[in-house]
């Protein structure tokens, strides 16, 4: 991923910062500046997750594109926070262990590196909690 | 809005052509659909060219200037342009061409599918597909569409309870269809066995269970359904031409395991065409994994939801069945060169309702209909044929 690219969602990749419609109440992570269901009535609004959700499904990735070859097999879910939003993460635990309902919470982690000299883009990955 | 035919269909080989180039493969697709409509090539007045990422796997953009110049069409000067919805590309370069002559903005027009996709590295080839799903979301942590696909069987198995057996048989059908199709990837029946035993990509799917990286293209004709008679004595009426999006990201979806667009589409089709599911006599899916067959089979409304691998088991979906599905081979086993596969399920409903399929022909074939997606299910675009 380009470095701008990466930089700029770098607060919420780091600290699970997503956003709230205060019209709704609804949690949007990853972050929408529009709201789905108010449109332009909805009032967005910054805010940080707690980080503790359950795991809804999973698969353990085995073959995937070079830069995260090294890192296989690696199990990657989706996440129903507790807030009531969902995000694709990977889980980081043993294989055998991840199940459907599982407890997790969030860990600050390094997901890849752009080659030796390259950007390292860290952000958000599980952990059981 | 004016009724829309089918008169011409043209389809490459598919499989890994390393000695065929992208606007090789193209324009062959679309000269075999000019020769099969008995057309001249100066009589085109519009084409449309489906095309995910010509851009990642052969470094290639202004495709459909491209394609029209290959084609020996550039000096004509006509419109061409490329559609780009993921593996739903040629659905979509379809739909804009039915959409262009019902308007009555043009007369006759092709549409074309293309994708060369082996002149990258596995890893590429995997990088590039993976844009199909949110990059900035789910393509960071190393994604895949088998990993995201798998997601949704891992939640259907949890929620219905499908079999290994019922998933594998999506497979095990499709290569027998396969078989029988000359310009399959795959020509080759297999067994429960194969699939079960067939290396892990991302649990619980397994190789078997993945449609292939393939070259290919594939190409149709369409013109007014009043002027289809001056080409071709059997003209394919178009009952019914939709799409639908959903959220581009999984884990957005109201269901894991449900494509909502699916259903949209579907629902939109029906009601266009004026038909019920019972009239249906063979439907070309969206198979790119085995759990996306036996969710189109649900969510187009053939069956309830939970019901579908039960039904893929009892033969139901088989060529001989009461609901043929896939007589293609599927992306599974015909292949899944992903902007082609759209307009190869079209030429192969035209194929099975001018009674033209050879060893896997539906006998009877009066109805079809094509599911095409693309992503996760981000688009889906449907289309119902009718015999003339």
């Amino acid at each position: 991923m380009s470095v701008p690219r990466f930089w700029r969602k770098q607060p919420q990749r780091y600290n699970l910062i997503g956003t709230k419609c205060e019209t709704c109440g609804t949690h949007y992570f990853p972050p929408r500046t529009l709201c789905p269901k108010c449109r332009r009535e909805g009032k967005i609004v910054e805010h940080k997750f707690k980080g503790t959700g359950k795991v809804v499904t999973f698969s353990i990735i085995r073959t995937t594109s070079e830069e995260y070859d090294i890192q296989t097999p690696f199990p990657v879910a989706i996440i129903e926070l507790d807030e009531g939003t969902r995000m694709t993460a990977p889980v980081v635990c043993d294989i055998n262990e991840i199940h459907i309902g599982m407890p997790v919470k969030s860990t600050f982690r390094k997901i890849v590196s752009d080659g030796p000299s390259g950007t390292i883009v860290y952000g958000t990955k599980f952990v059981p909690a | 809005m004016r009724d829309v035919a089918v008169i011409g269909i043209g389809l490459t080989n598919f499989g890994e052509m390393w000695d065929t180039s992208f606007r090789e493969l193209c324009v062959e697709a679309g000269v075999k659909a000019i020769e099969d409509a008995g057309l001249d090539g100066e009589q085109i007045d519009e084409m449309f060219v489906g095309n995910m990422s010509g851009g990642r796997f052969v470094l290639q953009e202004h495709i459909g200037a491209l394609i029209a110049d290959y084609a020996g069409l550039a000096t004509n000067h006509i419109p061409s342009t490329r559609t780009e919805a993921a593996c739903a590309s040629g659905g979509l370069a379809f739909r804009q061409a039915v959409t262009c002559v019902a308007s009555g903005m043009q007369d006759v027009v092709i549409a074309a599918g293309v994708e060369k996709m082996t002149d990258v590295s596995g890893g590429e080839t995997t990088d590039a597909l993976a844009g199909a799903a949110d990059r900035e979301w789910e393509g960071i942590y190393g994604v895949t569409f088998p990993s995201l696909y798998a997601m949704m069987a891992r939640d259907y198995i949890h929620k219905y309870g499908l079999t290994r057996e019922q998933l594998a048989q999506v497979a095990v059908k499709n290569h027998f269809n396969g078989a029988r199709n000359p310009i399959a990837q795959f020509r080759k029946e297999i067994t429960l066995d194969v699939v079960k035993n067939s290396t892990l990509v991302a649990d619980p799917l397994r190789l078997m269970d993945c449609s292939p990286v393939s070259d290919g293209a594939s190409a149709v004709i369409v013109c007014p359904l009043e002027r289809a008679h001056e080409f071709t004595d059997t003209p394919v009426k178009v009952l019914a031409s939709t799409q639908a999006t959903d959220t581009i990201s999984l884990h957005d979806r109201r269901d894991i395991s449900t494509i909502d667009a699916t259903i949209a589409a579907g629902n939109r089709a029906f009601k266009m065409a004026g038909l019920e599911r019972k009239d249906i006599d063979l439907v070309e899916v969206h198979d790119c994994f085995t759990i996306a067959e036996i969710c189109a089979i649900e969510d187009l409304g053939f069956c309830k939801k939970g019901e579908a691998g039960k039904l893929t088991e009892e033969g139901y979906t088989a060529l001989d069945g009461k609901l043929p599905v896939n007589t293609s081979g599927g992306l599974k086993a015909c292949g899944h060169p992903v902007g082609a596969t759209g307009i190869k399920q079209v030429c192969e409903i035209v194929q099975q309702l001018r009674g033209d399929a050879g060893k896997r022909q539906v006998n009877g074939a009066e109805i079809g209909m094509t599911q095409n997606v693309g992503g996760t299910g981000a688009t889906v675009v449907t289309h119902i044929f009718g015999r003339t």
